[in-house]
């Protein structure tokens, strides 16, 4: 699988305007190993989690951690806005979403999570395949409305690009010129289904063309391409220009969901082959190699890592159930005499269980 | 009446002037309601296919591009899905999205929008993200139209938590209940009766509903458009004018019937609908959409829950059939007509028990 960042018919990075952001310093680099190691470290633990029935399922990102901490990390959160898929823990890691409160999902405490969305600036989580593409294209055209700055990242994969929605926001946000980022997580597989069976053409990024809209195809595996690939899309959307498609080329290393068997649809030797270097690894050497982190930091990194999915678990473990009261309070802003109704009744034959 | 030729609009403020009683068609009245919350709420944003310069294709927002600039009035690519993705976003960020599917059946693209979106996010959101998003959408049949555009979607939508749905009978109704829904903080399905939309009639700028009504003065609730002491004709959109006419002539035959105007079609005014019937004892509902699991059903379960006790007879539906809504030739043998309506009404009325 060629991953190198391609030029893509007169419409690749070469053509993206906007201020050009400084390159990552070493501090920041620290940060996004730091972050990286953190969403691995509750990755992996998750799924200890769900085997130990302390939740009822989970959705790894196992092997997409540069592709999701790279570009959650490039969010301005005093502005923008982003809309996540059901597998996104890695962005709200590192945009600093309160993890237990996202990870509440996973719990079956509320399906959007507990977190603010207005105050993390990451909209409820998203079980629709696509469902927020086009969400993300109406909060930024109202940018265009307010004269606003912000900028709109939504997420999908090779899987959901199959979906009618996305082609309906990629078009309404070219026509509307809307600062949209599209970043698309092409990890090989939607479930059991790769991405040669999904997407005709073998390329996401190459449908942005026909939309006159400027594509990125990065190597999703690499966090500093992942990062500064995200900070000039956001620098070209946020200068009026429109939208920008990032497809990030990476691998889902572990299973659909901890529901799911790839034994069924793929060989071990398959995933070895074509899964490549573990991102996290080859990041870790290329620190070491650039002299910019030693070993007594990553010990630091896995220590911190391990200590925070202690607390996220406490926090776990100590989440109650939502009263059932907030079933009917939350449909609408202004109940209805039906709704109190049924309320009154849940409550009066609840109480004679 | 002097009033009826003052300005309309917000520069205006409610209540402190009497702005009196004009004639206007339904289409009038929609256009002047939105023009009127357009002025009033800057966040306002009215939109779809062929909306802004064209004015849409029934016209309902003439002039208003022109008069609210192309932020705020504007035409959308034509998907449905995408209005009303977009209106979440819109949303989210702050605004009143106002957006127009053009006809009922252009509504079934968008639906997952609309039941997986814009009926959830309020309560996935824990209610920090309301959904104040009104979608008007011509609606039900009677004006000869190709396939899909003579759809009759109340069930469905009514069918879907987090959604609200209305439907104006005539343009005084229209004015008032758009003017109310657009500025309600829930996502409202606006069901506009599209052969009516060129019936004139008395649209009373100053009073929603009459004063010391059931509802306090807001278009809120079902409303008895004629009151009578024999039978209850229950109906909402373009079937309210039918069943009227109905009344009427009944009354030829001594036959005194209360025609309600269920107007909400989620939330039902169950209320409103029981007194009517504890009065009258009998009900015939009226509608549309197909019979087989249609709002009538709904009615008649409300009505026999609250009347069992006083009903002198089973509720009748009158409705369109369980079939495809058929090419024009055939729509008058579809929508409800005045001797099926006659006949419900006779079956019910020499209903014997046992």
């Amino acid at each position: 699988m060629d991953t190198s960042p391609s030029p893509l018919n007169g419409n690749d990075a070469g053509h993206l305007s906007g201020p050009h952001a400084e390159p990552l310093t070493a501090e920041q680099l620290r940060e996004l190993y730091s972050l990286m190691v953190a969403v691995r470290h509750l990755d992996t633990s998750a799924i200890a989690w769900q085997r130990q029935g302390l939740i009822p399922g989970y959705a790894p990102e196992l092997g997409q951690e540069a592709a999701q901490v790279g570009s959650g990390y490039a969010v301005d959160t005093t502005r923008d806005f982003v809309f996540p898929t059901y597998r996104e823990m890695g962005v709200a890691r590192a945009m600093g979403v309160d993890m237990v409160a996202y990870m509440s999902t996973h719990k079956a405490t509320w399906h959007g999570g507990l977190y603010n969305p207005i105050e993390s600036r990451l909209a409820p989580i998203q079980a629709v395949v696509g469902g927020s593409v086009l969400h993300a294209v109406g909060w930024a055209h109202g940018q265009t409305l307010d004269q606003a700055d912000g900028v709109a990242m939504t997420y999908f994969g090779d899987g959901a690009s199959s979906q009618g929605d996305i082609h309906e926001a990629m078009n309404f946000a070219a026509v509307m010129k809307a600062p949209v980022v599209f970043f698309v997580q092409n990890n090989g597989w939607a479930i059991s289904v790769p991405t040669e069976r999904q997407v005709a053409g073998g390329s996401v990024a190459a449908r942005a063309a026909g939309y006159g809209m400027p594509a990125l195809r990065i190597d999703g595996n690499d966090v500093v391409a992942v990062a500064e690939a995200t900070r000039r899309a956001f620098a070209h959307a946020r200068a009026g220009n429109g939208p920008v498609l990032i497809e990030a080329m990476t691998y889902r290393r572990g299973p659909h969901s901890t529901s799911d068997d790839p034994g069924r649809y793929r060989s071990l030797n398959e995933e070895r082959d074509d899964a490549g270097e573990d991102p996290l690894e080859r990041f870790r050497k290329q620190l070491l190699a650039d002299g910019i982190a030693d070993d007594a930091f990553f010990a630091e990194a896995l220590a911190a890592a391990k200590a925070e999915e202690d607390d996220i678990r406490a926090g776990i473990q100590a989440l109650g159930s939502r009263p059932g009261t907030e079933m009917f309070d939350l449909v609408f802003q202004e109940t209805t005499p039906a709704l109190q109704a049924q309320a009154a009744s849940w409550r009066e034959e609840s109480e004679h269980v | 009446m002097s009033n009826a030729t003052l300005e309309s609009g917000a520069a205006m403020a409610e209540g402190t002037a009497r702005r009196g009683v004009e004639q206007l068609s339904m289409q009038q009245a929609l256009n002047r309601a939105l023009d009127e919350v357009l002025a009033a709420n800057p966040k306002a944003l009215v939109f779809g296919e062929d909306c802004g310069r064209l004015g849409g294709v029934f016209r309902i927002t003439d002039g208003l591009q022109a008069k609210h600039g192309t932020g705020r009035v504007f035409d959308t690519p034509l998907a449905e899905s995408g209005i009303l993705g977009m209106s979440v976003g819109l949303a989210m960020a702050g605004f009143h999205p106002i957006p127009e599917v053009q006809f009922d059946g252009f509504a079934y693209p968008a639906v997952n929008q609309i039941v997986c979106q814009i009926a959830r996010m309020n309560y996935r959101s824990r209610g920090t993200m309301p959904m104040p998003i009104t979608l008007r959408v011509p609606s039900f049949g009677g004006i000869r139209a190709p396939e899909h555009h003579g759809e009759s979607l109340e069930a469905l939508f009514a069918h879907v938590p987090g959604l609200k749905v209305v439907s104006p009978s005539n343009p005084h109704e229209a004015y008032h209940l758009l003017k109310y829904a657009a500025t309600r903080p829930d996502p409202v399905i606006f069901m506009e009766p599209k052969s009516r939309y060129w019936q004139k009639g008395e649209v009373d700028f100053d009073s929603p509903d009459p004063a010391g009504s059931p509802t306090g003065g807001s278009p809120t609730g079902a409303k008895v458009m004629r009151a009578g002491r024999h039978l209850t004709l229950v109906a909402w959109g373009a079937m309210v004018a039918r069943c009227l006419q109905v009344a009427e002539l009944a009354a030829e035959d001594g036959i005194d019937i209360e025609v309600l105007d269920l107007r909400w079609l989620k939330p039902i005014d169950e209320a409103t609908l029981a007194a009517s019937v504890r009065k009258t004892r009998r009900a015939v509902v009226v509608h549309e959409a197909p019979l087989t699991s249609g709002l009538g059903a709904e009615v008649a379960q409300l009505i026999t829950q609250a009347c069992f006790d006083t009903l002198k007879a089973p509720v009748e539906r009158i409705t369109g059939f369980d079939v495809p809504y058929p090419s024009g030739d055939l729509e008058d043998e579809y929508i409800p007509n005045i001797d099926r309506i006659l006949f419900g009404i006779q079956r019910v009325l020499e209903y014997k028990r046992g």
